[in-house]
């Protein structure tokens, strides 16, 4: 089977051949260097739109990608201009950015980091996109962030809720408007310990993964911090639909209140089977018996229906406030689509806003100068009140809603009200204290 | 040459020569034109093609050969970069040990799985390796977080020790290289409208995909090859005629796993990151489709699949409805519409149901992959002689 015919020629060819081949890629240099990666043309410049449009949350995403369109459109000056008027500051005019057109391109994270990666990568390497955003997950927000910080582009997080996206894996290159787990116990204990009184006993049911821990720890740390006691916190596996043989043991423990630490379908799931098992009609230790649900979105109410009438919950924002800004996205976005935003729209609409803003003031598409520009930046406008875009880890800081199940839902939209809105000072936290290191910018080439 | 038959000489030139001029092969439309969509020519795709080619390679070897169908490869795919990333992190930016670890520990993984699994075979194989494949994913996923970094991955951070660099002091990660040169780095050719470009990564990954393709085609003559077909064809004659076929499957999934292993350390020396999802059974199952989409059994069949599989994943699944209405401006309104509404449900987060056509396209008409298709090309062309030639072709799966 093995036939050699060396000859000093036939080597002395391979070799050449072989080496200029090798030598092709050192010889050329690389072509256009303006100091930072993928600066756009005079034209027109491209943002890349990375959500989830398949997996568990393929419904957040298309709402995201409807958000997005909506905001470059009124970037590009079309539409009624949606925020753009009620928002503090006014460098943008609908003019594009730094006069030039916005486009955009879409990409499938498919919530898988992986996937959400290479979805990143390409709109970075092949379709010149000076900014990332978007993400429907912790895991690849925080995953995406990084690739962006090596890569050299911006990232502005959407819907990621865990304290890890700006705490331990934050970076300098990526930004958060939404909220975290850290704020939503922050937020909601206060309210539970009016409603429900200071001696309870909690039962965790924790999504088995990143931000099911973090939810789980915050939630624990502010509610213990009033006087609650944890009986126990189950871990439950992220693929699971039914909840059943976790629901069951609860009522054994003795505990009076049922903490659902899950998102999405998780949620809607363990909510119905545990409202099914009719946990809400019981009294254990003389009280009712509660359930709680951290992190709450219009969507996941719409999938639970009936069962989330009373239960308290924490959400970044919500359609039916009243400020000018909401009033203003929820009427330009209900003109184009048809039904009211969800908060992952409206936290990529405002994130979209931020960056084109963030250039438009800094003058500059360079990273570094969008990353000065949006350090320690305070704006209004946007829907949640004053926000800060705090220096040190890249995390806005704003008021947080406390909402509740609405009890009589006038359509299929209104599922939830809101219950107090927490000050932005109640939720502010120290940022040292999930770790991590921010890094410098990286403008990339 | 390479002590190779001239046919499998000709087949690894060809493929070299493939995976050179790749750059330019992959871009053949010019910048800004409406079809430049469809250019593949980019860094992280072309390190995808032959990264997913090692593998589906590797896989081949067991599927192909031995005809045992593992279903939790993807595992061994998994372990790699976690190796590769704990490597990055502890001792050097430099890839080689990164690789070096990550295919002994992927061996290492295949060895034990592979002694428990092999105890049966056909579905009952294939069952027990899905299963261990996903308990390694749940683990990976919750309970080894410390280890695996669970659901937002392994990634490198500034604290990290990599005792060989001496850690590093300024704001930014530093990024996986081989002595010196940077995994990442590009130069970038521009004739005219076109733009090429070269990537330092891709050309590693080339170089090592061209060395696992000829440790292949190596392993394909070997009278260790016959002896897998051997065992593929009729495992129970193999027993009556007084062999153990056992060592040899075992050799096989180690072989094999070790492959993916390989593969696992490039993707995370490409982009130091692990995670677990790329060991969820959607991946073990992907790297089937790959073989079988390019033809079981044959040298470049699974290389062809892989290549498939990740365009259609990675360009179809960006054209959004916009870039279709782009399109089919020219035509009237209503027109447009039409052919947008029917086009759509196959692009952008639909690939999924193109890929599935094309694979049920694939396995009714041409059972043996891709590379039957091109048999079947060439043999048009070539009608002077009739009878394909005794060739060192392999044959397809049956």
């Amino acid at each position: 089977m093995s036939k050699t015919n060396l000859t000093r020629r036939g080597v002395l060819r391979t070799g050449a051949v072989a080496g200029a081949g090798l030598a092709l890629p050192t010889y050329l240099s690389a072509a256009s260097h303006s100091g930072f990666t993928n600066a756009p043309g005079d034209s027109t410049v491209t943002l890349g739109f990375n959500v989830p449009q398949t997996g568990p949350y393929a419904d957040e995403g298309a709402d995201e990608l409807r958000a997005y369109e909506l905001a470059v459109e009124h970037l590009n000056g079309g539409g009624d201009g949606g925020m753009l008027p009620t928002f503090s500051s006014k460098a943008l005019d609908g003019t594009g950015i730094l006069g030039r057109k916005v486009e955009y391109v879409t990409g499938d994270t498919q919530t898988k980091s992986d996937a959400a990666r290479a979805s990143a990568k390409s709109m970075i390497e092949k379709d010149g996109a000076i900014m990332i955003t978007g993400g429907s997950s912790s895991g690849v927000a925080v995953a995406v962030q990084a690739l962006c910080q090596e890569a050299g582009v911006i990232f502005m997080a959407g819907l990621t809720h865990s304290n890890d996206t700006t705490g331990k894996d934050k970076r300098a290159n990526g930004f958060r408007h939404f909220f975290n787990s850290y704020m939503s116990g922050a937020a909601l204990a206060p309210i539970l310990a009016d409603n429900y009184g200071n001696d309870r006993k909690a039962y965790h049911l924790t999504a088995d993964y990143n931000w099911g821990y973090t939810t789980e720890e915050a939630v624990r740390n502010s509610t213990e911090a009033l006087g609650w006691e944890t009986v126990a916190a189950v871990k439950t596996p992220l693929t699971q639909t039914d909840f059943s043989s976790y629901i069951a043991p609860v009522l054994q423990s003795g505990a009076d209140v049922l903490v659902l630490n899950h998102y999405g379908g998780n949620m809607v799931n363990s909510l119905t089977n545990a409202v099914q098992f009719g946990l809400r009609d019981k009294q254990v230790n003389g009280k009712n018996f509660e359930i709680i649900v951290p992190l709450y979105s219009r969507l996941m109410a719409k999938g639970a229906g009936a069962n989330v009438k009373g239960i308290f919950g924490s959400t970044n924002w919500h359609w039916s406030l009243q400020d000018e800004g909401s009033k203003a996205f929820v009427k330009s976005f209900g003109t184009k689509y048809g039904f009211p935003p969800s908060q992952a729209a409206h936290t990529c609409y405002v994130q979209t806003l931020l960056y084109a803003d963030a250039v438009t003031r800094a003058g500059s598409f360079n990273p570094c100068a969008v990353v000065e520009a949006l350090e320690g930046f305070e704006f209004d406008g946007l829907g949640n009140g004053p926000t800060l875009y705090r220096a040190e880890d890249h995390q806005c800081f704003k008021d947080v809603l406390v909402v509740k199940g609405k009890e009589n839902p006038t359509s299929e939209f209104d599922l939830l009200e809101i219950v107090e809105v927490t000050p932005r000072d109640q939720v502010t936290y120290d940022p040292s204290i999930f770790g991590g290191e921010l890094g410098t910018c990286n403008p990339g080439a | 040459m390479f002590g190779l038959e001239k046919k499998d000489a000709t087949l690894l030139l060809l493929v070299a020569a493939l995976t050179i001029f790749a750059p330019f092969l992959l871009n053949p439309f010019p910048e800004g034109s409406a079809m430049a969509q469809f250019n593949a020519g980019y860094p992280d795709l072309m390190q995808r093609f032959v990264i997913f080619g090692i593998f589906a390679i590797g896989f081949n070897i067991l599927f192909g050969l031995t005809g045992y169908l593992s279903f939790g490869h993807a595992a061994f795919l998994g372990v790699g970069s976690y190796a590769a990333v704990w490597m990055f992190k502890l001792l050097s930016m430099n890839v080689l040990p990164a690789i070096l670890l990550a295919v002994v520990m992927s061996g290492l993984f295949a060895l034990l799985i592979g002694y428990i699994s092999l105890r049966r075979s056909g579905i009952y194989f294939s069952i027990l390796t899905l299963a261990f494949a996903q308990m390694m994913f749940a683990l990976a996923y919750s309970v080894l977080t410390p280890i695996t970094g669970g659901e937002t991955g392994l990634q490198l951070a500034l604290s990290d020790p990599r005792i060989l660099d001496g850690g590093t002091a300024d704001g930014n990660l530093p990024v996986p290289g081989l002595f010196g040169l940077e995994m990442r780095d590009s130069a970038q050719l521009e004739l005219g409208a076109w733009v090429f470009t070269f990537n330092i990564g891709y050309y590693f990954c080339a170089i090592v995909m061209l060395l696992a393709f000829y440790l292949a085609i190596r392993i394909f003559r070997s009278p260790f090859g016959m002896m897998l077909r051997a065992i593929k064809s009729n495992q129970q004659r193999l027993n009556y005629t007084g062999l153990n076929p056992k060592p040899y499957t075992l050799a096989a999934f180690v072989i094999s796993g070790m492959y993916a292993g390989l593969a696992g350390a490039l993707m995370a020396s490409m982009d130091p990151l692990a995670g677990a999802e790329r060991m969820f059974w959607t991946a073990s199952g992907e790297v089937v489709l790959m073989t079988i989409l390019g033809g079981v059994g044959t040298l470049i069949g699974p290389v062809l699949g892989a290549g498939a599989i990740k365009y259609m994943e990675n360009i179809i699944s960006k054209i959004n409805s916009d870039i279709l209405h782009g399109w089919f401006a020219f035509l009237p309104d209503g027109l447009e519409d039409f052919i947008v509404a029917v086009i759509y449900p196959f692009i952008g987060k639909g690939w999924h149901l193109t890929l599935g056509l094309i694979f049920m396209a694939v396995v009714i008409f041409l059972p043996g992959g891709l590379v039957e298709g091109g048999q079947r090309i060439a043999r048009a062309f070539r009608r002077k002689k009739p009878d394909t030639p005794k060739s060192a072709k392999t044959e397809p799966a049956e």
